[in-house]
This record gives C-alpha cells, structure tokens and sequence, in this order.
C-alpha cells in the first residue's frame, strides 16, 4: 500500500480557531497542486468542548478521516487535550503544541493557531507562498498581519518538535 | 454560470453551487447539522433561499414552487424529514413539474442529534429515488443529476447526505449543468395535484409505475460503478463508507452504488455472482444488505455491533476480519456547556434551585441538563417540551404537578411550540402549567440563523417579525410576561414562583441576546436601521419596538 498521503490533526477546544487552522492547511496543500481532504465535527463543540479537524493531502486521498495511529503530525492549540488526540499519531509522528511558540511574542493570544501552522511548515513540502496566500485568503483582512507575524515568528521557532517514541 | 476551475469545497457547498448551477428558484429549509450550510451558501451564490418555520412547511413552499414548474431545493437534518414526512409520501404521489430535491443530512454517530435514524428508509417507504454522493464532486454531480431524474420522472428525488460528506472538504470541478427550466407557470391538473381517493388510487399506480421504470433506468446508469479488483473479495457500498472501502481493501472489487432507492438489483446480481466473497459495507442500519438479500441474492454483511456510530477506515477493517472482539474505547473529550455569560445561566440556576421538574426541548438550551445545573428531565424532539409537560401535569399528584415547568427556545417555539400552547389551552391540566420560552434572539445551537420571531430574513435583512408573547396571548394564555432573566433575575424568580402557584396557565419569555450572537445581531440592526429594543430594561417594553 504505497500511499503518499499526508495526515495532519489539529486540535483543541472550542474557540480557538481549529476549523481555520484546518481549513488553512487544506487551502494551502490544494494550492501546492495536492489532492486534498479535511473533516471535522461541527455543533454541539462549538461551546468550550473538544474540537478536531482531519487534513490529508497527497497524489490521491481516499478517507476523509484519519485512521486511528496514522497522523503524521497532530497541531494541539490547548495542551488539556493532548491525552484525548495521542492515539491518532503514528509512531514517529511529531506533536506540535501550543508552549513551541513563546506565548509573549504572539503578536496576539489569538493568533497561536497561525503560530503553530508555521511550526508545522517547516516540516510540509508546501512551499511558503502557498501559506501566505491561504492565510490571506481564510481570514478577515483585518487580522491578516498580525497573522502573518504569528506564521513567520512559528516558522522561526519551529525546531524543537517533539517525536512519539512509544 | 461560475468558471470551471477546481475548488476546494464543502459538501454542502457543493449542493449549494449545483443547485445554483443548475438554476433553482428556490430554497427552503430549517437549520440542523450537519445540512445548515446548503442554503446559507445558496444564497451567497446568488440563489433565493428563506428558512422556514419547520421542515414541513419548507417542504409544502418548495412543492408549491415545484408545482408550477420552479426546480427547489428542500434542506434539513434527518429528523427533520419526521417532521416533513406527511408532505413527502404524499408528494411522491401527485409528483412535480420542477425538480424537487430534497436533502436529508443523516447524523451517523450522534456528533450533533438526538438519535442516529437511517433516512434511507424513508426513500422506500415513501417511494421516492434516493441518490447517495460519497464526496463534494459526487454531491455536486448527484444534486444536478437529482434535478434531472426528478423532471424526468415527475417525482421528488431525495439527496441523502451524512455528516462527513456536508463536513468533509474535497476537491470539486463545478460541470457545466443544464439549461434553465421555463419560467413558472399554472397549470391545471386537479386529478393529479388533489389527492382525495379517488384521485389517490390512481396516482400510487403511477408512482410504482415510475420506480419500476427508474428501476431499469438505475440498473446502466452511471451513478451505479464496478470498481474492478480482485474476484476473490467484492464490496458492495455506497455514500463516504466507499473511500473508508477503498483505503481499508485497495485490492478488493468494489460495487459503489450511487442510487440506493430502487436499487439496480441485476447489476448487484451480476457483481455478487462474479466474485468469490459478496460483502456489503454500509454505515448506519443494515439497509442495502437487507433489500440485497430480499432479492435472494446471497451476501455477508457487518455484525450488529457496527450499525452502531459512524464507520472509518479502521471499523472497516475490522467488518472485512468479521472482528467482534471489543472495540478500544477512544478518550472522552471535554463536554461542550453553556458559554460564560449566556443568559439562560440564571434561569437553570433558578429551576435547580426551585427544585422543578423540567420538561426539555432541544437547542442550546439542552446544555442546562449538565452539571451543576442538572435542570432537565425529559428532552425528546423539538418542540416536545410543552406536550410533554402538559401530560404529566395531567397524571402527576398535586405536589409534584405544580412542580413541572416546559422550557423551550425561541427558534424552537416558531418551530413545533405553537401547537403545544394550543393543547395546553384547549385541555388545561388541573394544576394549569407555566412556560418557560428561552429568548435569546436566534438559532444558537446551529450557528445563529434567523427565524421568525427575528424580524429577519435569512440573508438577516428585516423582515415581518411573529412576536411570541402575541402569539400565547392570541392562542389565550392569560399570565403572559416577559423578563431578562441576567438583569432582573429576582423578578424572574418571583414571577416564577407566582405562576408556580396560581394554577393557571402561563408564558414568562425570558429574553437577552445570545451572548456569541449579540454583536453581530447589533451589526444587523444598526446596517438596516431597525431599532429593536430587544433587552428590555427592567419594567420596559415588552416588544422589540417597531
Ligand atoms: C426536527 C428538527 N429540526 C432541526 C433540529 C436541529 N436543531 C436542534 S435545536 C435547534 C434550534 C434551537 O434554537 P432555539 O430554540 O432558538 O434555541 P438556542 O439554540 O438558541 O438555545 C435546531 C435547529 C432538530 N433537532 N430537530
């Protein structure tokens, strides 16, 4: 079964801007020329509960979903939720979390889930024009800058992720 | 006509754009997860599309339209299609002259429902095709491909559509779809349009007449495919479970079925003959298996453990292994609750203390059930609350009956609550009851949509606006006040307790905007110069203000 197939999870609570995270990773893989699929549960998480989104991209995606164990990397806005998403990362998958970015120098608490995409850059064959373009285009105009300040600060500090071992 | 380009789309996004696409004059609707979106984006496209009060009044407006030859579009959630079943077998019968699709977003799993009904159901028992996309191209393709069927045949055509298929985004190439229709116009066809019984015998002859006929048409349709593979495994599937198929056997054939109602039975003949093991993999109720077998055709299909929830690629798996064993229990996440500051907070505060019992409905509002309120006992279906308070104040002792409060959203009372007062009008309990009507000023648990007694359309643009506590005053409840529960809740209370006692029937609205929904409401307000006086002050006016 050689797939090529990307699985990104992002996730965290409600509120913290995992829908556009996801939907800016998608953006920004199907700009890069991938096939691309993203999946989430909407309603009743929007009230402060648990909140994911599935991103995979490749040559050709089949599942919406990703299996259970297979995420190549998973983006965690909120650190509670770390035991409740760890089952979905492959062994060697590499946890992105919200103490990677030094929350002082976020250009605003809203913006760690842009700060986190740019940790997650460095290490996804989507050239970083795509990423600018996909965040131009997925957020209000009036957030855009500070945005892209988050994306570059992430992208700066994007070296220590940590691996799953077990 | 939109530029062929690929996107990355939503499947509800995509049923939005073909049905714009394929020139729908109309969309109607009730918000419900996972469909909400269609019409939002419908009229974002540029499409006409109005919520209506409930599912079956949505249905009754596109039939209308569809009567004089405009293609509708009809949304909702599967429980929606309860409540707009009695249009929709009937509408089966006298048939349309403008393609009529209607969406059913089944819920497998429960992320956002009361229960996991199989909506494929209905397509039997009311006799109406049923096609089923498996990603935002096919909901493209199958909404257009809908809109054809049902002109051809003169019959609604229902869009069955699940959670990851409205929730997932996928890439979609937007064809070029099919002329426009003529422009609406009457026609006359009373045997046909009026179904008393004589009438009606008749025209059920026809519609088996036209499934039979669709029947055939299914069997080389290009909505029905043969994935070929290997012969020693053949899978028979059809919606998202097809990719969940195709990841978890890459080597297997696979028959993917586009039009699950009728069912191309010789072509599934056929597929089932030609490989060495037949396995149908469906999510949800054993429907295909079932009907499949029915024909006598022999195949394998899932333990009864898998009709539970939604399936993914690994539950796949483990249907092909016929793996009983227990499933790994994934960790609980956080539960949602009422937001910091929601103005229903005060009321369950009140309702726990006072110790009532608590005839639920189904909104944002449910959340008052969880800790630390615990300030529901009974939550069934929208619009439930009133009914079902109504009948346990007629059996419960006195003690207990003067206990028991309905407590219903605004959305939800423009919905199924109206009916509800007018019960408890005509056959008051003993006891009289009270009526809690949870105000907030929009459709929360959907994502803030209008509804009636808004005063705005769906596109939030003004509107006639139904005023609720003219309406329990209208019907003829005599105790009707209206209070913000966050500013006066010791006046919420006090007339709580009052009503409590009187024994006579009564309606407190409780009303304070949504608190996530407040700012963009103002924004509305301030850019169609309305001036609702919506929080009203302590002792003010009742009404929003004209
Ligand atoms: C028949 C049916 N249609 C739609 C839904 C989806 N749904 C659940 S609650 C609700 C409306 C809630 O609005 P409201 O009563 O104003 O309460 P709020 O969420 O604002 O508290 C909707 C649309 C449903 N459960 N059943």
């Amino acid at each position: 079964m050689a797939s090529d197939t990307v699985n990104v999870l992002v996730a965290g609570l409600g509120g913290q801007g995992i829908i556009k995270a996801s939907d800016i990773i998608a953006d920004a893989a199907f700009r890069s020329g991938y096939d691309v699929k993203k999946s989430e549960i909407h309603g009743m998480s929007q009230r402060g509960g648990s909140v994911s989104s599935d991103v995979r991209f490749g040559t050709k995606v089949l599942s919406p979903m990703i299996p259970r164990g297979e995420a190549h990397f998973l983006v965690l806005c909120d650190p509670s939720q770390r035991e409740v998403f760890w089952e979905y990362l492959r062994p060697g998958g590499k946890i992105i979390a919200p103490d990677m970015v030094p929350a002082e120098a976020l250009p605003h608490q809203k913006t760690l889930n842009i700060a986190l995409l740019g940790v997650l850059s460095i290490h996804l064959a989507i050239p970083e024009n795509a990423w600018l373009l996909a965040i131009e285009a997925n957020l209000p105009s009036k957030g855009v800058e500070a945005n892209l300040r988050a994306f570059e600060l992430g992208r700066q500090k994007g070296a220590g992720v940590l691996e799953k071992t077990n | 006509m939109t530029t062929i380009t690929k996107r990355l789309l939503f499947g509800n996004e995509a049923i939005a754009l073909a049905a714009r696409n394929a020139g729908v004059a109309l969309g109607t609707g009730y918000p419900g997860t996972p469909s909400t979106e269609i019409l939002e984006y419908f009229a974002e496209y540029g499409g006409q599309a109005q919520w209506a009060p409930n599912e079956k009044v949505a249905l009754e407006v596109a039939l209308g339209a569809s009567f004089c030859g405009a293609r509708t579009l009809v949304t909702m959630k599967h429980v929606g299609l309860n409540v707009a079943a009695d249009p929709f077998f009937t509408a089966a019968y006298t048939g349309v002259d403008g393609g009529m699709v209607v969406v059913s977003a089944d819920d497998p799993g429960m992320a956002s429902s009361q229960n996991e009904q199989d909506n494929r159901h209905y397509a039997v028992a009311a006799g109406v095709p049923m096609l089923e996309p498996s990603s935002s191209q096919e909901a493209y393709d199958f909404t257009a491909a809908a809109i054809d069927l049902s002109e051809k045949w003169h019959i609604p055509v229902l869009l069955r559509v699940t959670t990851r298929i409205c929730h997932s985004k996928t890439v979609v190439t937007p064809r070029w779809l099919f002329p426009p229709s003529d422009a609406p116009k009457f026609r006359r066809d009373i045997k046909g349009r009026v179904m008393i019984p004589a009438y009606a015998r008749p025209a059920h002859r026809r519609l088996r007449a036209k499934l039979a006929e669709i029947a055939q048409w299914a069997e080389d349709s290009a909505l029905t495919r043969v994935i070929q593979g290997s012969k020693s495994l053949g899978i028979i599937t059809s919606g998202v479970t097809y990719y969940h198929v195709r990841e978890a056997a890459p080597e297997a054939s696979i028959l993917k079925l586009g039009i699950t109602h009728p069912l191309p039975i010789e072509k599934i003949r056929q597929f089932a003959e030609s490989v060495e093991c037949c396995v149908v993999v469906e999510e949800g109720d054993p429907y295909l298996a079932t009907h499949i077998r029915a024909a006598g055709i022999s195949v394998d299909s899932k333990p009864e453990m898998y009709r539970f929830g939604e399936l993914n690629v690994e539950r796949v798996r483990r249907i092909l292994a016929n793996d009983e064993s227990p499933e790994p229990q994934p960790p609980a996440g956080k539960l949602p609750e009422l937001c910091k500051g929601c103005p229903y907070r005060p009321v369950y505060d009140i309702l726990h203390r006072m110790n009532c019992i608590v005839s639920g409905d189904i909104g944002c509002y449910t959340l008052g059930v969880l800790p630390p309120y615990e300030a529901m006992d009974t939550c069934v279906c929208m619009g439930a609350s009133i009914p079902v308070g109504l009948g346990m104040r007629h059996v419960l002792p006195p003690d207990q009956a003067r206990r028991v409060v309905s407590v219903i959203g605004d959305s939800t009372f423009m919905h199924t609550g109206i009916p509800g007062i007018v019960e408890m009008v005509y056959n008051p309990p003993p006891d009289g009851h009270v009526v809690i009507v949870l105000d907030n000023g929009t459709t929360a648990m959907t994502g803030q949509q209008e509804h009636p007694a808004t005063g705005r359309s769906l596109e939030h643009t003004p509107t006639n606006r139904v005023s609720i506590e003219d309406v329990a005053r209208a019907i003829g409840v005599k105790e009707v006040h209206v209070i913000d529960p966050t500013r006066e809740a010791a006046r919420f209370e006090e007339t709580l307790e009052k009503c409590l006692q009187s024994g006579q029937l009564s309606l407190i609205v409780a009303r304070h905007y949504c608190i996530l929904a407040a700012p963009s409401i103002k924004e509305f307000e301030k850019l169609t110069q309305q001036q609702f006086d919506f929080q009203c002050a302590p002792g003010g006016s009742e009404h929003y203000g004209e």
